[in-house]
């Protein structure tokens, strides 16, 4: 009796190292010609709808009731920010270091509640109901110069929200709280020196605390220095089913000062009034005629309109853009699905396990490969759609908001990105389901159904749609806001207005957990169920 | 025909998934209606609030899975390999597609009757808890009012429509996940882009046109002014794109070799 030895291929084994899945997948993904198309259809929707949005959406101006011209461009701030700056400013001379120091006895305020500055006939302040706005501002101010945008850093009291110091339109510290009365009156003073100004509080005028301290730099050395007052307008919003609207108009802040000290080298000793951007049409002000001060003695009352803060809603952004993301977004989950879903319908998996059977890596392979067949066309598209977009919108007379490059860089990145974990998540609910047209829905319904609720207005409140965007995979558009929320500014921020209600990072963060978290699942299933 | 309608009800009828996601249907139109109606608050009153529209905000998740059930029974039979059979039994192609639409309508038609009820009847009672009654000069919530019934019966046709809709895209496109796909993104894609143009006209173009959009106009019962369609108007242009599918599905369904 002969032992035969039992035959031995001689070729080696482990054909199922990771990088020889990596390829397989690859090859499967490459040579379906549908799948190819499907990609190159969504990256080219991307493209066209932000040609079609930025074609069609025209912005004019009409100053006069005649002629139409290209919508104004707001103001551009130190640091590169759209801004308001329109205010009524008592100024004199600053020459090199020094300070002021004021008391505030009053701020008292009126606003109209129907329409723009032309909107009262007669007196401007005619017909405007009494109250003072939350973040109407009166108080002491050290600035560059009067150009529109110039740097500057102040102390004020405000509305509602205390003693604040602000600097540079952007930044905003909290000083003392409450509101200002003649029985409580608020001390305020800033100190220069270089390009450092200190801002300090004090209810006494004896005890100083030190509030912030700005670094202003290439102030310079001859700086506007004086007392200001500015309010920003009234508006009321309302949601229906036609959109969203608002209504307000202008309003009035008047501030009363007196103990009204200089130190340091201030050349002259005449106070003069102006009222800085009242003819600037990106800023809800009163004309420069209903704006002004008066000095009796040592007392002063000034009243001015405006604001002197970050501009926001002034214009279109970037993000109006990529409304295409979403067919792109549909593309890359219906691929997805159809990644693992048709190798289930053609029997392909068995030949997939049978080669390699860890399924675990196999189904890992199948996430790198499709999320690089996601991310590439994701971030080529939102490379030609941005700028594309852009050129059409500001050739239609919009300004676009203006954002940094880190901004730029972060949307675009960020769509590829958002196509590609999307796809992953697909992929696992194909994975899970088994069944394409229910993967499919399943995927659309957890991703782009809640953005759909939140944004278009009526449909749900506005909390209700923050909530949305906060916990469902839809939290990852935020990756496509441009323009920042800024707390001392009232303002709109609604997912209808491109605002959402996390950070771009945290948002993608939520998508990120659902696609780890269904991909976690879809391994578990697919080691325990048969193939 | 009879024999073709009684067929696509055995089908339909037999098949484990059309019935549980019918009910599904039924449980997530219900769900985020109430969802939806207890979200509303207005302490101080005065709010634009559209009460038939916010009970029946379901309707935007039940219409996707009506959808499935609808692109299925006819994709499902391609990827089965079923539709040669159907098509050997009856050779007469667009007797099977009419006699898939009635059976798979009727389903719809009955499922979205009881969804908007049971929608209407939670909202009521959620949203008059929320002072949204007619003690604070809201409309009542109730089928016994004209609009209230208009919406509720429009929203029954609504899904129906869908349903017609999802049927004539799989008859042309075949596969499940991306008729599917087109379906949802069809639904779901206009009202964003609308969005995200900044022109008013062409935003109510957009509106005018949209399937999901001027369809979901059969909800509105206040503030019918601001909208760029009557409610039966924006009916009848989700019945053409239906109508289109499925004349444009029925075609290539003759035309083409299974």
């Amino acid at each position: 009796m002969t032992m035969l030895a039992p035959y031995r291929s001689g070729k080696s084994t482990g054909s199922d190292r990771f990088g020889s899945l990596l390829l397989a997948e690859w090859t499967k993904f490459r040579t379906v010609r549908g799948w190819v198309i499907g990609m190159l259809v969504g990256l080219l929707l991307i493209i066209g709808l932000a040609a079609l949005t930025g074609a069609n959406s025209q912005c004019s101006y009409s100053p006069n009731g005649t002629t139409s011209l290209a919508c104004p461009t707001p103001p551009t701030g130190p640091g590169g920010e759209w801004v308001s700056d329109s205010f009524y400013f008592v100024r004199q001379p600053l020459a090199g270091s020094g300070s002021i120091t004021v008391r505030v006895t009053s701020l008292t305020g009126l606003y109209s509640t129907h329409g723009g500055r032309e909107a009262a006939g007669g007196s401007p302040t005619a017909g405007m109901t009494s109250g003072v706005q939350p973040w109407a501002k009166t108080g002491i101010i050290i600035k560059a110069n009067a150009t529109l945008g110039s740097a500057y850093a102040a102390m004020m009291v405000t509305g509602d929200h205390g003693v604040r110091m602000q600097w540079d339109y952007v930044n905003d510290i909290a000083g003392m709280a409450g509101k200002v009365s003649a029985v409580s009156p608020r001390w305020l003073r800033l100190t220069r020196s270089g390009d450092v100004i200190r801002g300090y509080d004090s209810a006494d005028g004896t005890h100083w605390t030190l509030v912030g301290t700005a670094t202003l730099p290439g102030l310079p050395s001859v700086s506007q220095a004086g007392l200001f007052a500015a309010s920003p307008g009234y508006t009321v919003s309302s949601t229906s089913l036609g959109g969203s609207s608002s209504k307000g108009g202008p309003a009035l802040a008047m501030g009363d000062f007196d103990h009204v000290t200089r130190q340091g080298a201030w050349p002259t000793d005449k106070w003069t009034g102006e009222a800085i951007g009242a003819n600037d049409p990106t800023t809800i002000a009163l004309p420069a005629s209903a704006q002004g001060f008066t000095q009796v003695g040592g007392r002063f009352a000034v009243s001015g309109s405006g604001d002197i803060a970050p501009a926001l809603n002034a214009g279109d952004t970037a993000q109006n853009t990529l409304a295409g993301t979403f067919a792109g977004l549909i593309a890359a989950v219906v691929i997805g699905v159809m990644f693992i879903t048709a190798e289930y319908r053609r029997g392909l998996i068995r030949t997939t396990f049978a080669a390699s059977p860890r399924r675990g890596r196999v189904l890992a392979a199948k996430a790198i490969v499709l999320a690089a067949v996601t991310f590439v066309p994701g971030l080529v598209a939102a490379v030609i759609a941005v700028p594309l977009g852009e050129h059409l919108l500001r050739e239609n007379g919009n300004p676009i908001y203006p954002v940094s490059l880190f901004t730029e860089v972060q949307i675009m990145v960020g769509t590829g990105a958002l196509l590609a974990v999307c796809a992953v998540l697909a992929l696992s609910i194909g994975t899970l389901l088994r069944r394409s047209a229910g993967a499919v829905t399943a995927a659309i319904a957890v991703i782009v159904l809640p953005f759909l609720l939140a944004i278009i207005g009526g449909i749900l409140p506005t909390s209700a749609g923050d909530w949305l965007l906060r916990i469902t995979p839809a939290a990852a558009f935020a990756l496509q806001q441009t323009v920042p929320a800024y707390p001392q500014v009232t303002a709109q921020y609604t997912p209808q207005t491109g605002y959402f209600p996390l950070e771009p990072w945290a948002g993608f963060a939520v998508l990120c957990a659902w696609a780890a978290a269904a991909f976690v699942l879809a391994v578990f299933m697919l080691r325990r169920r048969d193939a | 025909m009879r024999q073709a309608l009684h067929a696509e009800w055995t089908k339909l009828r037999t098949a484990a998934a059309p019935g549980w996601l019918l009910l599904a249907a039924i449980a997530a139109t219900a769900v985020v209606g109430a969802l939806a109606a207890n979200a509303v608050s207005c302490p101080g009153g005065g709010c634009q609030i559209d009460p038939a529209k916010s009970s029946l905000t379901g309707i935007y998740l039940g219409q996707a899975i009506v959808a499935v059930v609808a692109t299925v029974a006819v994709s499902g039979e391609y990827s089965t390999g079923m539709i040669r059979l159907t098509l050997t039994a009856t050779p007469r192609r667009w007797q099977v597609l009419a006699a898939k639409a009635t059976v798979v309508g009727t389903a719809t038609l009955v499922t979205g009757a009881v969804a908007v009820l049971i929608s209407v009847s939670t909202g009521q009672s959620l949203l008059d808890g929320h002072g949204i009654n007619p003690a604070h000069g809201y409309e009542t919530l109730s089928l016994a009012n004209g609009t209230v019934l208009r919406a509720a019966a429009g929203s029954v046709l609504y899904l129906t429509l869908i349903a017609l809709f999802g049927l004539g895209i799989a008859a042309a496109i075949r596969d499940s996940a991306v008729s599917i796909g087109v379906v949802l993104g069809l639904l779901y894609l206009f009202p964003i882009v609308a969005n995200f143009v900044g022109d008013a006209d062409w935003k109510r173009h957009l509106d005018q046109i949209s399937p999901m959009t001027a369809g979901m106009y059969i909800q509105a019962t206040t503030d019918l002014r601001s909208l760029p369609l009557t409610p039966w108007q924006g009916l009848g242009v989700l019945a053409a794109w239906a109508a289109g599918t499925l004349l444009a599905g029925g075609l290539l369904l003759r035309l083409r070799d299974v």
